[in-house]
C-alpha cells in the first residue's frame, strides 16, 4: 500500500470547478496531504473527522454514504427510488458513448447516477431527504436526477415532512441535452407544490454548486446553507474569466462571499451539520 | 427583396444567383433588351436550389441561421403582432436590464403580458442590450411582470432568444442563479395561460428562466438546449471552435425537440429563413400564438397550473431496474 495517495489534489483556490477527489478507492494512501495547508494526517483520523482537516478546517468531499451518516440519526435512513436508472435519449457521443460512460461510472462507483434519496430521521424529526454523489459524472443531472430530485418534494408533499437536499454538482449534464434542462423546471414547479404543506425546505450547497442546479432548487430553499469555503455560482469562474478576460478576485464565488452578498442565509461548519439542522427543523418545522 | 447585409456561407450561392436576377431586372428596365425569359430560368433555378440547400440544412447551419443577424428579434415580432404597447423597465432593485423587453400590450385587442429576450443590431445596440444575456435584474423585472400579470389575469406571451444569462462579476454578486431559480417557481405557479416562442436562440437557463409555460413553440429554424455548441465543445474537448460537433451531439433543433415531445408546435419559417421575410415570419407566429392561446383560454385558473405542472412533471426519460 503506497504512503500516499496519488488523487489529484483540488485548491481551494483553483479557478475550475472540477473537483472534490474521487471516494477512497484501490490503492488509497493510509496518510493525506491537506489541500488547505498541506499538513499531513492518518487517513484514518481525516475519516473520523468526517474529512474535515483537523489543522485547518478544510472541508474536502465526503462520499456520499457518509453524509446520510453524518446528519441522519443511526439506523433511520431509508433509501428510496434506488432502482431509477438513466438511459441515453439522444444517443450522445463526444469521447466516449455516453453509454458506456454511464456503465463505466457505475462500476466505479457503485452508483446508478448521482444523487441518493430517501427518508430518515434528524433528532427524531422525520424527514424527506437527498444528496447529490459528486464523484458520479461530476454530480452532474440529467434525467433520474431531476426525478429523484422531485421525488423527495413530492413525498415531502404527500406525507407532510420537511425536505433537505445537499448539492454538490456541476449542474445540467450535457449528454441528456434539452431533458437535463427542463429537470430545472421540473423540480422547481414540485418544490412549488411542496411549499403549500408549509414544512421547511433547507438546501445546503457543498462543494461545488454551480450551473443549473444552483438555478433552481438548490437556490430555491427556504433556508440556504453552505459549508466553509464552497464554490457556488451559476457560471463557473472559468466561463466568467473567458467572458471578462479579467483574473477574478480572490474567494469570488465562496460561500463566505456570498453570505457577504446576502445571496445566502448561514455558513455551518460540518460537524455543526447534524445539530444545526435539527435546531432548524425544530424551530421550522 | 431588400439585399440581406450579411450572407451566411451555405447562403452564398442563392445570394448570387438573386443579385444576377436583380441585375437583369433592372437591364430590362431600360427595356432594350428583354431577359423575361433568361429571369424567369434564373428564378426557377433560384427557387430550386433555395429548396435544395434548406432541405438539408445541418444542426450547425441551423445554430447559425438562428443566429442571423437579420433575424427577427423580440421588437420586430412585438411591433408586428402587438398594438398599444407599454414598455415597464423597472425591477424595483438595482437596475434597468434592457437585454429583456417587457410590457403590457393587446394582442388581436387583448390584453397580454409580452416579454422577450432582446438582441441588438450593430455595435451600439448590442452594447445597450448586452447581445441579449440578461443580468439578474431583467429576470427579477419579468418576476414583478409575472406578478401582475397573475393579480390582473393578463395572458403571458414570451419570446425566447438568448446566447444564455450574462457571466459577469455584478451578475454573480446579486445572484443570478437566484433570480432565475426564482422565475422557474413562480412561472409554474401562474394561473393564467402562458405561452413561450423560441424565435432564435434557446440557450441553458437563461432561456429557461422565461420558458416554464404552458405552451413551447419553436420556429423552424430556432434551436433550444442545455448549452450552446461552443460552451459544450469547449467543456468536453477544450476547444470552443468544435461547435459543429456538439450542435449535432446535442439534438438541439425544433425538429429533435419535437421528436422529444418538448415542443408543442413547429412554426414553419419563411423560404430560406425568417430573416428574409419579416412579415410573414411574424404572421406564422401571430396564427400559432392566436391557436394555442384560445385553447388555453379555455381551462379554469386551477386546470392552468396543473396542465403546466404536469408537463414538465412528465419531462426526462429514464428506467427502472432492478
Amino acid at each position: 500500500m503506497p504512503w500516499f495517495s496519488k488523487q489529484k489534489k483540488v485548491k481551494a483556490r483553483e479557478s475550475t470547478p472540477a473537483a472534490p477527489p474521487p471516494p477512497p478507492a484501490k490503492g488509497e494512501g493510509i496518510w493525506h496531504k491537506c489541500e488547505g495547508c498541506e499538513s499531513v494526517v492518518a487517513r484514518a483520523e481525516l475519516e473520523r473527522e468526517w474529512n474535515v482537516c483537523p489543522s485547518c478546517g478544510q472541508h474536502e468531499a465526503l462520499p456520499i454514504r457518509r453524509r446520510f451518516e453524518l446528519v441522519l440519526d443511526p439506523g433511520s435512513f431509508e433509501e428510496l427510488d434506488a432502482d431509477l436508472t438513466p438511459q441515453d435519449p439522444l444517443g450522445f457521443v463526444d469521447a466516449k458513448k455516453y453509454r458506456d460512460r454511464l456503465k463505466g461510472t457505475y462500476k466505479n462507483t457503485g452508483l446508478r447516477d448521482a444523487f441518493i434519496s430517501g427518508v430518515g430521521s434528524i433528532a427524531g424529526q422525520q424527514v424527506s431527504i437527498g444528496s447529490f454523489a459528486f464523484e458520479f459524472m461530476g454530480g452532474s443531472m440529467g434525467s433520474v436526477v431531476g426525478e429523484k430530485v422531485t421525488r423527495v418534494f413530492d413525498r415531502a408533499f404527500e406525507r407532510r415532512l420537511p425536505a433537505i437536499v445537499f448539492s454538490s454538482t456541476g449542474g445540467a449534464r450535457m449528454q441528456e441535452g434539452i431533458f437535463s434542462l427542463m429537470q430545472m423546471a421540473k423540480t422547481s414547479a414540485a418544490l412549488h407544490r411542496f411549499r403549500a404543506v408549509r414544512k421547511p425546505y433547507v438546501s445546503v450547497m457543498l462543494h461545488p454548486t454551480t450551473g443549473g442546479v444552483a438555478a433552481s432548487f438548490a437556490w430555491l430553499g427556504d433556508v440556504v446553507i453552505a459549508e466553509p469555503k464552497a464554490l457556488i455560482g451559476f457560471a463557473g469562474p472559468r466561463v466568467i474569466e473567458q467572458t471578462i478576460r479579467e483574473k477574478l478576485p480572490p474567494g469570488f464565488q465562496r460561500s463566505e462571499f456570498l453570505l457577504e452578498h446576502g445571496m445566502i442565509d448561514a455558513i455551518v461548519h460540518r460537524h455543526d451539520m447534524r445539530d444545526r439542522l435539527g435546531q432548524l427543523l425544530s424551530l421550522l418545522g | 427583396m431588400t439585399k440581406p447585409a450579411h450572407a451566411l456561407d451555405f447562403e452564398r450561392p442563392l445570394i448570387a444567383l438573386e443579385s444576377k436576377i436583380a441585375e437583369l431586372k433592372e437591364l430590362s428596365g431600360g427595356a432594350r433588351v428583354d431577359f423575361t425569359d433568361e429571369i424567369q430560368k434564373l428564378e426557377k433555378k433560384a427557387k430550386r436550389l433555395q429548396a435544395e440547400i434548406f432541405s438539408e440544412l445541418s444542426p450547425w447551419q441551423t445554430v447559425q441561421l438562428a443566429r442571423h443577424p437579420n433575424r427577427p428579434y423580440t421588437l420586430d415580432y412585438l411591433g408586428r403582432l402587438f398594438t398599444d404597447f407599454f414598455e415597464l423597465e423597472g425591477d424595483r432593485r438595482f437596475a434597468a436590464d434592457r437585454a429583456i423587453v417587457a410590457g403590457f400590450a393587446r394582442f388581436d385587442g387583448e390584453p397580454v403580458l409580452v416579454m422577450g429576450h432582446q438582441k441588438g443590431r450593430g455595435t451600439k445596440e448590442n452594447m445597450l442590450r448586452n447581445f441579449g444575456m440578461p443580468r439578474p435584474e431583467g429576470y427579477r423585472k419579468a418576476r414583478r411582470l409575472f406578478d401582475l400579470a397573475e393579480r390582473f389575469r393578463r395572458p403571458v406571451i414570451i419570446f425566447i432568444d438568448t446566447p444564455g444569462a450574462y457571466p459577469g462579476i455584478g451578475a454573480e454578486e446579486r445572484g443570478q442563479a437566484e433570480a432565475i431559480a426564482t422565475n422557474l417557481e413562480v412561472m409554474s405557479s401562474l394561473s393564467v395561460p402562458s405561452i413561450s416562442v423560441v424565435i432564435g436562440e434557446g440557450a441553458s437557463g437563461g432561456a429557461l428562466g422565461l420558458g416554464v409555460t404552458n405552451r413551447i413553440l419553436m420556429l423552424q429554424y430556432a434551436w433550444y438546449n442545455v448549452i450552446s455548441p461552443e460552451s459544450c465543445s469547449s467543456i468536453l474537448y477544450r476547444d470552443s471552435t468544435q461547435g459543429k460537433k456538439s450542435a449535432e451531439a446535442l439534438k438541439l433543433t425544433a425538429k429533435d425537440l419535437a421528436g422529444f415531445g418538448i415542443t408543442d408546435e413547429i412554426i414553419p419559417e419563411p423560404e430560406g429563413g425568417a430573416h428574409r421575410d419579416h412579415d410573414l415570419a411574424a404572421e406564422n407566429v401571430r396564427g400559432a400564438i392566436r391557436r394555442h392561446l384560445a385553447e388555453l383560454e379555455k381551462l379554469s385558473p386551477e386546470q392552468l397550473v396543473v396542465d403546466r405542472y404536469k408537463k414538465f412533471r412528465a419531462m426526462g426519460v429514464f428506467t427502472t431496474e432492478e
